[in-house]
């Protein structure tokens, strides 16, 4: 497979105002982004992931590095130079326009002649046909979302970047057009680049994922990867919940929990129950060790006897499950 | 605090506001001279209308008022977009100044400054002088409401242009522009009115080719009070009565339609 | 994009350079020039003009401006605040009630000055009023005199002081009153401790934007208060029309502008250009 999009060493640095007040935002990053694969930016909000964003798209130059789009250096560039097309957070739908003069806007300002039939196309692609000659304030959540989506896509973009594309629609519709947003990108074979501080929404759409941190790029992998072996403390943190025994990391999912010792080759350690919450599919056990910190073991509903707070039990797991992090606790 | 109480006090400052004029424009239909109801007469507008100075300064009014509002709305608009983009502090600092500058130190200065190049250019204080004025000190009214109107307008899309293929200037005029152009729409109706009712700044430097409606007023209400006086009022107050009327309903309209 | 914004900004550069900035800078120089002998200026440069204004005579015009203004603003606090609330508490004729405020500020400033010389003159509304309904015999005399310019500027400002109050007080978060109420607060309690205090932003632009017009007034103590009531501002522009001269008039204006910026800086707070 060929990349893309390439950035090399790329660093935004803010000039400060006052002696205290710059800062960096991107720090050094490079990343490889395949043709037609759906990669996403995932991080904390603050982590650089949006000014990556934008120097992608070209709204802010970065101070160092070199942004290479189908081999051609773009870090330079105008926005309306690169053809690189964006789904805003808020959508940015004009709101002066109709459904229809949105989706013709760009293509009209690239002088294309015949604008009817890939106007049409899209539109029947995202389903809006028939919703030509609404304006953006007479559409729900979901139709302006794929408005912007045919926005973007009718002009054949290289890559599309998709800025916290779900995050403006209400929980209940998200999981929905979470699995709409992926089949379409298959079905177009754009290439996706989606910025998302939202570890299930990057884990099932993703080909790919970055996790970004305080400017930096912790690890790159695939959602299995970077699940299963997280490069970092940071990771392993931010992507589902992790018990932590000293330098030790282990997911609460594959610990267990029982009154008797088990046998085995288990890592075992004495326990005191702390509470236990029922979660409907499962039940989560919180403990205390005898060292103080606390070990979570959650449990699939049927699998549980009722256990008290202050039972004396065993927690234990297998010592393939263990992840390990030298490094010191932040 | 009691709302009944607060609902009469309401009523007596709504009375406050809107009776004083009201009487004025009752009294400008009376027949008589004298503020004693004599019976209802239209002597007062003919007296008015056959003023031939008074038509004069309206038509010098107009004129100035629509040739600042032109200017100063134009000019206005751009440099509260350029301001919006990036802030210039020395440029918004002069326009706040200038908009807190007593009226009275605004016309002196300009009068003094028109004097001193007239000096050099052989020229006179006249029509120009005052649409110059006009243009200069409406032009921070025109800034501060368009400026208001960028402050609710989403920068994104405006990148969004951007990123769709649009050059800086067609973002600006397709996408910037037609979205807060009910506040520049305003912010001319402001500057109009402005305009057209400045008395002090323009007296200063007027010349004798260039007496406005409010120059000719002023005049008349200094020598006391002249129910024709009455009759001007209320056909003023109507005027920019319906002006604003019919904008605010085109703002509405313009509104519905999206 | 600079080059665009630098299109953008030069009109209005040069605008407010040349028929702003240079004209003070202009006024600034003459201050400190001598009265010529046939009105103008002439060298040398002097401070004599602002000697002048320590003056008793001057100095009391400048203690009358203030006391006028201030009272001004006093009144139109007094009257504003209840009236914003009102229109804050208001539900559904909200936007009328807004409108009625405003309506006042688009019409001519000058033609609401002469509305009140037409109430208040020897002969008219108030005094033949009250002489037909055997109140008095003699008119009063409620024109031209301090009385009559305070009654104008409260008339023309009242607006600039009921709006920008309202506009607190509409942002004001209504759970507030409630919890105020709640935790054992009267009305007038909840008012004074709680509403009066988050309204104070709204208040202070509503003064700034009352006292500091009311300082420079030239039209309404001139139409209102006739030859009695001389202020600051009638003093500038006498100096400019009969009296000539130029470099006494360039100096009061200097020291009113530098009250105005003193009494600016005094009353704004970072933050309070989202009211004014």
């Amino acid at each position: 497979m060929t990349n893309i999009l390439e950035l090399r060493g790329v660093s935004k640095r803010y000039t400060a105002q006052t002696p205290t007040s710059g800062h960096t935002a991107v720090d050094n990053i490079s990343l490889d982004i395949r043709k037609g694969e759906l990669f996403s930016l995932l991080g904390p909000s603050g982590c650089g992931k949006t000014t990556t964003l934008r120097l992608i798209a070209g709204f802010e130059e970065p101070t160092a590095g070199e942004i290479l789009l189908a081999g051609k250096r773009i870090d330079s560039l105008k926005p309306y130079e690169r053809n690189v097309t964006t789904v805003f957070q808020s959508y940015a739908l004009f709101p002066h326009l109709t459904v229809q003069a949105n989706i013709e806007f760009g293509l009209r300002r690239h002088g294309i002649a015949d604008i009817a039939k890939p106007v049409r196309d899209v539109m029947d692609l995202v389903q809006l046909t028939g919703k030509e000659s609404r304006f953006p304030s007479q559409l729900s959540g979901g139709e302006r979302q794929r408005v912007a989506l045919a926005r973007s896509l009718v002009l054949s973009p290289d890559v599309l970047l998709l800025d916290e594309p779900l995050s403006a629609l209400d929980p209940l519709l998200r999981k929905q057009v979470r699995a709409e947003l992926k089949a379409l990108q298959r079905r177009v074979g754009v290439t996706f680049l989606l910025i998302t501080h939202d570890q299930e929404e990057a884990l099932s759409l993703s080909d790919r994922i970055a996790v970004m941190h305080a400017g930096r790029i912790e690890q790159i992998g695939t959602p299995e990867e970077i699940y299963l072996q997280p490069a970092t403390r940071f990771v392993a943190s931010f992507l589902g919940a992790m018990n932590w025994i000293g330098p030790v990391g282990v997911r609460p999912e594959v610990t267990n929990i029982a009154r008797e010792r088990p046998n085995g080759s288990s890592v075992v350690h004495a326990a005191t129950v702390d509470t236990t919450t029922f979660l409907g599919n499962c039940v989560q056990v919180r403990t205390k060790l005898a060292s103080g910190e606390s070990v979570i073991a959650e449990l699939p509903r049927h699998e549980v006897r009722p256990f008290d707070p202050g039972d004396q039990v065993h927690i234990s797991w297998q010592p393939k499950d263990e992840l390990n992090f030298p490094e010191p606790r932040e | 605090m009691n709302s009944r109480l607060l609902g009469i006090y309401a009523v007596a400052a709504y009375a406050f506001l809107h009776v004083p004029l009201l009487i004025l424009a009752v009294f400008s239909f009376n027949s008589s001279k004298f503020t004693v109801w004599e019976g209802f007469s239209l002597n007062w507008y003919r007296a008015a209308f056959s003023n031939a100075q008074l038509i004069e300064a309206s038509m010098n009014s107009l004129l100035i008022a629509v040739l600042a509002t032109a200017f100063s709305t134009v000019i206005g608009t751009l440099c509260a977009y350029g301001l919006w983009k990036r802030k210039a502090p020395v440029l918004s600092g002069a326009l706040y100044l200038s908009l807190v500058t007593p009226e009275i130190v605004t016309g002196v200065s300009l009068l003094a400054f028109f004097q001193w190049i007239f000096r050099y250019l052989h020229v006179q204080l006249g029509m120009h002088t005052v649409v110059l004025a006009h243009i200069a000190f409406c032009i921070a009214y025109v800034v501060i409401v368009v400026m208001a109107r960028l402050k609710t307008f989403d920068p994104a899309l405006e990148e969004a242009a951007l990123d769709l293929g649009a050059t800086e200037w067609q973002a600006f005029r397709q996408v910037t522009l037609p979205n807060i152009l009910p506040g520049v729409a305003a912010a001319a109706l402001l500057a109009f009115t402005v305009s057209i009712d400045d008395y002090v700044i323009t007296s200063m430097v007027a010349g004798v080719d260039s007496e406005t409606l409010p120059m000719v007023i002023y005049a008349i209400a200094r020598r006391g009070v002249n129910p024709m006086l009455n009759a001007i009022s209320t056909l003023i107050v109507c005027a920019l009565g319906i002006v604003v009327m019919l904008s605010e309903r085109l703002q509405r309209k313009s509104e519905a339609a999206q | 994009m600079r080059r665009l914004r630098l299109l953008f900004l030069a009109p209005s550069v040069a605008v407010t350079a040349g028929l702003f900035l240079v004209p003070l800078a202009i006024i600034f120089i003459y201050s400190l020039l001598t009265r010529g002998a046939y009105g103008g200026v002439q060298l040398p440069l002097t401070l004599e003009s602002y000697q002048r204004f320590f003056d008793p005579l001057y100095g009391l015009i400048l203690l009358r401006t203030f006391w006028i203004a201030f009272l001004s603003t006093a009144i139109c606090v007094g009257l504003g605040f209840p009236l914003a609330l009102f229109i804050a508490r208001s539900e559904s004729r909200r936007g009328l009630y807004l409108a009625l405020v405003i309506l006042p500020f688009w019409t001519s400033f000058l033609i609401r000055t002469y509305a009140w010389m037409f109430l208040l003159r020897d002969t008219g509304l108030i005094n033949s009023a009250l002489q037909a309904a055997g109140v008095i015999k003699q008119p009063l005399p409620l024109l031209y005199n301090d009385s009559a310019v305070i009654l104008g500027l409260v008339y023309g400002y009242l607006p600039f002081m009921v709006l920008p109050i309202y506009a607190t007080l509409e942002r004001l978060d209504k759970s507030l009153l409630e919890a105020s109420a709640d935790l054992g607060a009267r009305p007038w309690d909840t008012l004074w401790r709680i509403t009066i205090p988050l309204a104070a932003p709204g208040l202070r632009a509503g003064c700034i934007l009352v006292f500091i017009p009311a300082l420079g007034t030239y039209l309404t103590s001139d139409l209102l208060g006739g030859s009695k009531t001389i202020l600051i501002g009638n003093l500038i522009q006498n100096q400019f029309a009969a009296s000539r001269d130029w470099p006494f008039g360039a100096a009061s204006s200097f020291i009113l502008m530098a009250v105005v910026m003193a009494l600016l800086l005094a009353l704004l707070r970072k933050g309070d250009d989202a009211v004014l």
